[in-house]
């Protein structure tokens, strides 16, 4: 990687020394008080005790409005990604068979929302659907699609739905990502070979931009498990998921150790997911990414 | 490479209208003339942009974005850039750990960085205030600071170095003569994207927001809260307009699959 000779040994130090620090204090810090905080008691009147107990975690373990609450961000979660590798893989495999100005041109629509305000984005999605009469409802029933107008406000579904538009844009990229490792002569020689395009793509094309879904997949998940914004917004009040849960205990009900005990529960359930699927694929793919 | 058959334009057609739909939307409802929300098919005005200024929380918030988007890039690089050359140029013990542990805060969901600053901060008495908001989006903004710097210093060619070396340089000409400008296309675009990050960033600030230090987005999101109305279009339009502006500007001069390749691919 680089010219680095063994005289240098102590030079690192110095130079990563500031950002070492900074990310001590300013981060390992808040992140141990934070699970110490779910240990402390509360109370409606005499606020945070510090003292050190189990109330909160056993609250979380025996209350089942609690485990509801978290297979719905899950389950969310997962259908969310779901969406985005069934729609996105497909769209950045046709983006990367487009000619050059198009090319550009549509990687630019498709990846510029990323940049683009969450808020503003499910505002739009707010819109969209907004109440009986929402423009996506009048679209599917002049189209025949559908009878009766789908509930898309304060519903799972609306929330998914607005999730995968926000998360599209990373499997999109993730995907095209790995399609720029594959190389196009393998596809024209399983066509001269006499291979339907259907066969091309489920056993040339889908083979090797699966590492690609995946690693997409993993980041679609662990970021709509901890989104905030839209399902606030889509869900509403009642349609809780981890974050707007731990939101109200710490900005409401002021219940802040039940809050910090739900947010380090959702940050060691990600983790795990994220770094043990990670695992798992860099050990069925190794070769992919060398 | 063989071409695109109709069926897949027609789902490529089907996929833009879906990703556009709800920014076109929102950007179309902005222009009503009606007290209400309605799509401007029966007329087109700009007095709910023109609203935007009665109601000046959403011009100090912006202000503030601004703000605390500007001075963290530039606060996170000043950590970034010696630890970028320091990753990039030397094979050290715990060189992978400290590597993850900057990356951390991508992969660590906002919202719990929200709850752990709120109560850092507030153990530490300085909760919602500008510094406190400052600190915790250096935090946040960091990991693409360090990433955009880092692949500049590690693509670089050192080469130059020497022969200044070899002319009698010391370390800090070295660094501000022959350093920076050879990793500063780099630099700039882990400002501009650390800066679009911190400008959008919702979740965790909406823990450290207080009456006065609220970002636009915070500002944004407690008012479609409580309402959703054509003012609130307005100002998305607004933010979208800008943010466009910057997506473009961002693209003629640095390329933005590069830019965005730093975005993703969070798990390597």
């Amino acid at each position: 990687m680089s010219v680095a000779s063994t005289a240098d040994k102590g030079a690192p130090w110095p130079l990563i020394l500031p950002a070492f620090m900074l990310f001590i204090a300013v981060v390992l810090v808040p992140l141990a008080m934070t699970v110490l905080l779910s240990f402390h008691d509360w109370g409606q009147y005499k606020g945070i005790e510090p003292v050190f107990i189990l109330k909160n975690w056993e609250e979380i373990w025996s209350d089942s409005y609690f485990y509801e609450m978290f297979a719905r961000t899950f389950r969310i979660a997962a259908l969310a990604t779901l969406l985005t590798a069934v729609f996105g893989a497909p769209e950045a495999y046709i983006l990367n068979r487009m000619r050059a100005p198009w090319k550009g041109f549509f990687l630019l629509i498709i990846l510029g929302p990323l940049l683009i305000s969450v808020v503003a984005r499910t505002l739009g999605w707010a819109l969209l659907f907004g109440g009986r009469n929402g423009i996506v409802n009048k679209a599917l029933m002049s189209m025949g699609l559908i009878d009766t107008p789908i509930a898309f406000m304060f519903t799972e579904t609306g929330v998914i739905i607005a999730l995968a538009h926000v998360m599209m844009p990373f499997m999109v990229l993730s995907v095209w990502a790995a399609l720029q490792r594959v190389d196009p002569q393998v596809e024209n020689a399983a066509l001269s070979l006499g291979a339907g395009s259907l066969t091309i793509v489920r056993r040339i094309v889908l083979p090797q931009i699966m590492p690609g879904i995946l690693s997409g997949g993993i980041i679609v998940f662990s970021l709509a498990a901890s989104a905030f914004a839209t399902p606030s917004i889509i869900g509403g009040r009642r349609l809780k998921v981890a974050s707007t849960l731990a939101y109200d205990e710490f900005l409401n009900t002021l219940n802040w150790p039940l809050g910090a005990a739900v947010a380090v529960l959702l940050l060691i359930a990600i983790v795990l997911i994220v770094v043990g699927s990670n695992a798992l694929i860099e050990r069925n793919y190794s070769e992919v990414f060398r | 490479m063989s071409r695109n058959g109709p069926l897949a334009l027609l789902f490529h057609t089907m996929f833009v209208i879906f990703m556009t739909a709800p920014i076109v939307v929102v950007c179309l409802v902005a222009f009503t003339p009606e007290g209400y929300l309605s799509l401007p098919v029966d007329g087109f005005s700009l007095r709910w942009f023109r609203a935007i200024a009665d109601y000046p929380e959403f011009i100090d918030a912006f202000w503030t974005s601004l703000w605390v988007g500007a001075l963290s890039s530039c606060v996170a690089l000043l950590f970034a850039i010696p630890a970028a050359l320091a990753i990039a140029r030397y094979r050290f013990r715990g060189r992978g750990a400290l590597s993850a542990m900057f990356l951390s805060p991508l992969m660590i969901p906002h919202v719990v960085l929200g709850i752990a600053f709120l109560r850092f901060f507030t153990q530490a008495g300085i909760s919602g205030t500008f510094p406190a908001l400052l600190i915790a989006h250096t935090i946040i903004v960091f990991p693409f600071a360090l990433r955009l710097t880092l692949a500049a210093a590690i693509g670089m060619d050192r080469s130059v170095e020497m022969a200044a070396i070899s002319l009698g340089a010391n370390s800090w000409t070295l660094f501000r003569r022959i350093t920076l400008p050879l990793i500063f296309p780099g630099v700039i675009s882990g400002w501009a994207l650390a800066f679009i990050q911190s400008f959008d960033e919702v979740t965790m600030t909406v823990f450290l927001a207080a009456p006065g230090i609220e970002t636009l987005p915070v500002r944004m999101f407690l008012y479609v809260q409580d309402n959703i109305d054509p003012l609130v279009t307005s100002v998305s339009a607004c933010v979208i307009a800008i943010t466009m502006f910057a997506l473009i500007v961002l693209d003629r001069f640095y390329g933005l699959e590069r830019v965005l390749a730093g975005h993703s691919d969070r798990s390597s």
